[in-house]
């Protein structure tokens, strides 16, 4: 900087030139993440170890925009801590992990990651039982989070109509009035989903579905999958090979924290590989 | 009309308002105009004691908005409460002027009983009503601004600050038994003589005093009926039931815990104030822990998460306690220890469960 004298960031505001940043409209969200070249995910050499064990181990894997993606693996392949780097819950000790290409997610925390578009389904339905389930979309709607705008915060038409599409989409029409404490099991975790949705993500992780789903809901959620697939883009993670079979294009198999197999579900049960190590034989 | 908009699916609101309403037309009447021989007179001192129980329901409210819809047990409320109270008692001081026993002209007369010869500059401004008005809810809204900005923002929650918050009120309670501190000391403030220019003695002024508190406790009551339908109480609920998952959703639940704890603390302050012009007396026993304890009672036997509930729990402890403590002293402690123990075993969500229980049956 020999010119200081004459640098226009000398006296910041008097320069004319100057654009101050809140006069830049934000990029939206699809701008931000940038998937031109057709990927939204980009995990690469992502190593993760807990006391010297090594959950992660190099493990390498892209999902495309709009795929539906299933990932499997026995327990303690490291399918939920795979998860959890993703949404900035665990910190791996090694490699890289980019949404779009140039977000990194190492260098975000978990209420920013959520807020550019990744959201997560947990194992385990967690709804506001004592709201309705029309509140609990509601209060998951994207948009307005700060305190004295959602205090003087209605409607608009545009809002009523996302929340319907969502109560018809995850099949809740019916129950919009009921408490979500009253809903049963599968409905619990259909509305957590539209919970999602109402955060209008790019990416959905999702953990377990269908577990202790009856047969019907297991199908119904299969339909739910598919049909987000395409809009958006999603990860599940399951133990029921009927409902992979019945879902997945894709399948990453897991074991011991890196990909053993990736391809088609009927690709990936011919392979020796996994064979021996998942399926038993 | 927002109130009928507010009210539309609350019947106990609606009968809480209408019986405030009847009160405030009532109560007036029944003392001014009706002879006193008459079998329909209110004496005076009934008026002042169904006002000090609107300020009690009014503080009942505003612990029901942090402790029924946030999840926030405070152990301390009785500090906001006592604030706003020595809020309003320092205008009161400085209303008495040359009355006071040693006829300072500026100074009340605690002050030159320990030989100060000037103000302290935290006393300026008092005798303005409209500032001692603004310190009533300044008072307690910073104090509960910066506790909850501290605790909220380090994610205490639960028994802990429950903790904190009793400490929080004694610790106010010693401070403000040092006569150094300038707030009178263990006497307190008290011997006030008038506000606004009417006598505080006067039985127009002690009904004024009545109808203030019962648009008080209305207005308190409506506006956090606004705020829990809100969606900002929709939020509120969402982090009482979730926290995590409300955070997940990306609510700064913090910001959210702040906000209604110090909208309590004012709605507190304000009732602090209705209630010292009508006992007469504000000292650092108004801080003392126990009280802020007999508070939560008083929600929980009404009911929590209701607001009605806790008003009407205010009434009926605060009644019990008025004829216990007069026919048998000893004995009050003990019904209030049985009471809370009784309710919570039997009536967990409060009076008003009982009704709302029958209810939801009929329906």
């Amino acid at each position: 900087m020999a010119d200081e004298e004459s640098s226009p960031n000398r006296y910041p505001l008097i320069d004319r030139e100057r654009v101050f940043e809140f006069l830049i409209e934000q990029p939206s969200r699809q701008e931000l993440v940038d998937t031109s070249t057709g990927i939204i995910l980009y995990l690469e050499d992502i190593s993760v170890s807990f006391d010297g064990f090594r959950v992660l181990n190099n493990l390498t894997l892209y999902i495309e925009v709009g795929e539906l993606r299933c990932i499997i693996g026995p327990n303690g392949a490291g399918k939920t801590t795979l998860m959890d780097v993703i949404t900035g819950k665990t910190r791996p000790s090694h490699g890289s992990a980019y949404f779009g290409q140039r977000l990194d997610l190492l260098r975000m925390t978990e209420p920013q990651i959520a807020s550019v578009g990744i959201g997560r389904k947990f194992q385990k339905p967690t709804v506001f039982e004592q709201h309705t389930v029309h509140a609990n979309l509601e209060l998951a709607m994207e948009g307005e989070k700060r305190v004295w705008p959602t205090l003087f915060h209605t409607l608009t038409g545009e809002e009523k109509d996302r929340i319907e599409e969502v109560l018809d989409m995850t099949s809740l029409i019916e129950e919009r009035g009921k408490l979500a404490g009253a809903l049963s099991h599968g409905q619990k975790q259909w509305l957590e989903i539209g919970m999602l949705l109402m955060q209008n993500p790019l990416l959905l992780l999702v953990d377990e579905p269908v577990a202790g789903m009856t047969q019907q809901e297991t199908e119904a959620t299969s339909v739910l999958l598919t049909r987000l697939a395409g809009d958006h883009s999603v990860v599940v993670v399951e133990h029921d090979m009927e409902f992979v079979r019945s879902i997945a294009k894709q399948v990453t198999v897991l074991h011991e924290g890196s990909v053993l197999a990736e391809g088609p579900f009927d690709a990936i049960q011919e392979d020796p590989a996994v064979r021996e190590v998942y399926l038993g034989i | 009309m927002l109130g009928k908009y507010l009210l539309d699916h609350e019947t106990g609101g609606r009968i809480f308002l209408a019986v405030l309403f009847g009160m405030a037309v009532v109560v007036p009447i029944a003392n001014l105009w009706v002879p006193a021989d008459s079998f329909f007179h209110i004496p005076t001192y009934t008026v002042t004691l169904l006002g000090k129980y609107l300020c009690y329901a009014l503080l009942a409210v505003a612990l029901d908005l942090v402790w029924g819809y946030c999840g926030i047990l405070s152990l301390g409320h009785g500090a906001f409460f006592a604030l706003g109270g020595y809020a309003m008692g320092m205008y009161l001081m400085r209303q008495i002027g040359e009355r006071g026993v040693y006829g300072h002209p500026e100074l009340p007369d605690f002050m030159v009983f320990l030989n100060w010869d000037s103000l302290p500059w935290y006393w300026y401004g008092f005798d303005q009503f409209w500032f001692a008005m603004l310190m009533v809810m300044f008072a307690p809204g910073i104090l509960a601004f910066v506790f909850g900005w501290l605790a909220f923002r380090s994610r205490v929650s639960g028994v802990y600050l429950s903790i904190m918050t009793q400490a929080l009120t004694y610790a106010l309670m010693l401070a403000f038994f040092r006569n150094e501190l300038g707030f009178g000391g263990n006497n307190g403030l008290t011997d006030f003589k008038d506000i606004l220019g009417a006598s505080l003695q006067s039985d127009t002024t002690r009904v004024w005093l009545f109808i203030s508190s019962v648009i008080a406790l209305a207005l308190g009551y409506l506006i956090c009926r606004y705020i829990v339908n809100s969606r900002l109480g929709s939020v509120v609920t969402a982090v009482r039931d979730g926290e995590a998952r409300a955070r997940f959703i990306g609510y700064r639940v913090e910001r959210y815990q702040v906000w209604i704890f110090t909208m309590s603390a004012v709605l507190a302050g304000i009732a602090g104030a209705l209630y010292v012009p009508q006992v007469g007396i504000i000292n650092p026993g108004e801080f003392q822990p126990l009280y802020s304890i007999e508070l939560v009672v008083w929600v929980a036997l009404g009911g929590r998460a209701t607001l009605y509930g806790a008003a009407l729990g205010a009434g009926i402890v605060n009644y019990v306690k008025t004829v216990l403590t007069g026919a048998l002293p000893e004995v009050w402690l003990f019904v209030l220890g049985a009471l809370f123990v009784l309710v919570t075993i039997f009536l967990p969500r409060g009076v008003v469960g009982i009704w709302r229980r029958r209810s939801n049956h009929g329906r």
